[in-house]
């Protein structure tokens, strides 16, 4: 049994991790990002059907930078990145810390489709830097970095990995169960593998596909098992945002979740946000990815059961 | 009343009118979806082990488990008889329920009874027991190198690794959590 004191020694991991930080750094210098940062204390969070927040006084700890660097976009900044701390309420787990790092993007002009190429590119460099020419070895498995990666839509991974179509899970209210119990575990061992297009009810601001109203222009990245990044195309017009706003109030109300007070901005009519797409990355989760982890402990300095 | 997450290795539930522990336990949650508690379970009573996904939604009752002090009288035809100390009542353990703690029963040793309602589960004995050791093969003498060991039989027939100078006839004590030999002890 290892004492705490025994487990703050992990030098190779956060050599790697601060070597990582780097990579990304440069990556997004070199691409004509902006590194911006925003206040993790905020008046008023993203609603999220499945997201809890911090309280913190009369303001809430932020669970991702998107609302800011949205009024930043809006503001006329057209390429942003930050890297900072976020907070979710009773997230612990292999996987899951309640105070973890994000990397996020956002890109004026760009969709999801684009965002994947920039993320694909990113996580390239980002292996380069730390001596990972062609493979990462993960868990015993080699997983090719050599792009392109695999993509799959969503409905394809339920064809191949689960025993119920998507729709079927979608109407079953069961999406989520065959998501965790079926497929993640299969996805992103040969290289890093993005499975896109999402049933609408996932996330609030996601814009939904012109042609297909049921599904959102949204993908995630999983490598190992791991699921790595999410992104989308963001909503943009003002009246659906107030749709989706009430929906997730109303859904949240009805499951006995707290209800936080909504943010105004994305509802005010002048404060447009122009079409963009952005995307988090889970700085913890890839360092797993790096540093050869099946957990998430041995890849931060702290988890909540040190302190 | 306990919540998904209030799930933790270790924990004792009751589902369907039946005991269960914990035995892996992890927090998921994919994409955007909501959160999972992934948890293996042991049935307390069959020994059945299965996963289970639970939603933070569900809600469970604390098993109703009590340890009851107890007397362990006689073993017959693979079932264990223990005699409460205050009310005289007896129950019977299967051999699997008692398991590795069969070792270490002697008559009328004093044992703690897990119950689920009123249904016996599992005994735990003491952590340290005094046992005669029935057969052992003398000490050859000047066969004294440090470390080594001879195994002797012990009078539940548990075998045992002990310092070559235990003869048979002496009463030893073992540590039950780990099986080993601690010590000679002198009446």
């Amino acid at each position: 049994m290892l004492d705490s004191h025994d487990m703050l020694k992990k030098p190779d991991a956060l050599w790697t991790r601060a070597r990582m930080l780097r990579a990304m750094r440069d990556f997004f210098i070199g691409m004509d990002y902006l590194e911006v940062e925003t206040p993790n204390l905020i008046p008023a969070p993203i609603p999220e059907k499945y997201i809890d927040t911090i309280p913190c006084g009369n303001m809430f700890l932020h669970t991702s930078p998107e609302l800011y660097m949205k009024r930043l976009l809006a503001a006329g900044y057209p390429r942003i990145f930050q890297i900072c701390k976020c907070y979710r309420e009773g997230e612990r787990g292999s996987c899951h810390l309640p105070e973890f790092t994000m990397l996020e993007w956002y890109c004026r002009g760009a969709d999801y489709r684009l965002l994947m190429e920039e993320c694909e590119k990113l996580i390239i460099s980002v292996a380069h830097s730390l001596g990972n020419e062609e493979v990462i070895h993960y868990q015993g498995k080699k997983i090719k970095l050599q792009g392109p990666w695999e993509n799959i839509s969503v409905r394809e991974a339920f064809t191949r990995y689960a025993p119920v179509s998507m729709e079927d899970a979608v109407k079953k209210n069961s999406f989520d169960e065959v998501m965790v119990g079926y497929i993640e575990s299969h996805l992103g061992w040969e290289q890093p593998t993005f499975i896109y297009d999402y049933p609408v009810s996932g996330s609030a601001l996601a814009k939904a596909k012109k042609d297909e109203p049921a599904i959102e222009e949204r993908f995630e990245l999983y490598i190992g098992g791991q699921e790595i990044a999410n992104a989308c195309s963001e909503l943009i017009e003002t009246d659906e945002h107030h749709a989706r706003f009430k929906k997730v109030e109303e859904y949240r109300h009805s499951i006995g979740k707290p209800v936080y007070p909504v943010p105004r901005f994305l509802l005010q009519d002048n404060k447009v946000i122009p079409e963009s797409a952005g995307i988090a990355l889970g700085v913890d989760r890839l360092a797993m990815i790096f540093c050869n982890s099946p957990i998430i402990d041995n890849v931060v300095t702290f988890t909540p059961e040190l302190l | 009343m306990y919540s998904a997450s209030d799930l933790k290795k270790g924990l004792r539930i009751k589902m369907d009118n039946e005991p269960y522990i914990v035995t892996e336990f992890n927090f998921v949650k994919p994409g955007k979806g909501q959160a999972l508690y992934r948890s293996k379970l042991r049935n307390m009573i069959t020994g059945a082990q299965f996963e289970r996904t639970f939603r933070s939604v569900d809600t469970f009752e604390p098993a109703d488990l009590q340890q009851k002090k107890m007397q362990y009288l006689y073993e017959e035809e693979g079932k264990y008889c223990f005699m409460d100390n205050e009310s005289y009542e007896q129950v019977f353990l299967t051999k699997s329920q008692v398991g590795g703690a069969k070792n270490f029963l002697i008559d009328n040793l004093e044992v703690e009874i897990l119950f689920f309602e009123d249904k016996p589960l599992e005994v735990s004995v003491p952590n340290f027991v005094e046992l005669v050791v029935v057969k052992a093969e003398p000490w050859a003498k000047g066969d004294s190198v440090s470390g080594k060991t001879k195994p002797v039989i012990l009078q539940t027939g548990y075998q045992i690794q002990v310092p070559p100078f235990i003869e048979e006839g002496e009463k030893i004590r073992v540590d039950t959590r780990s099986g080993e030999y601690l010590t000679r002890v002198k009446d």
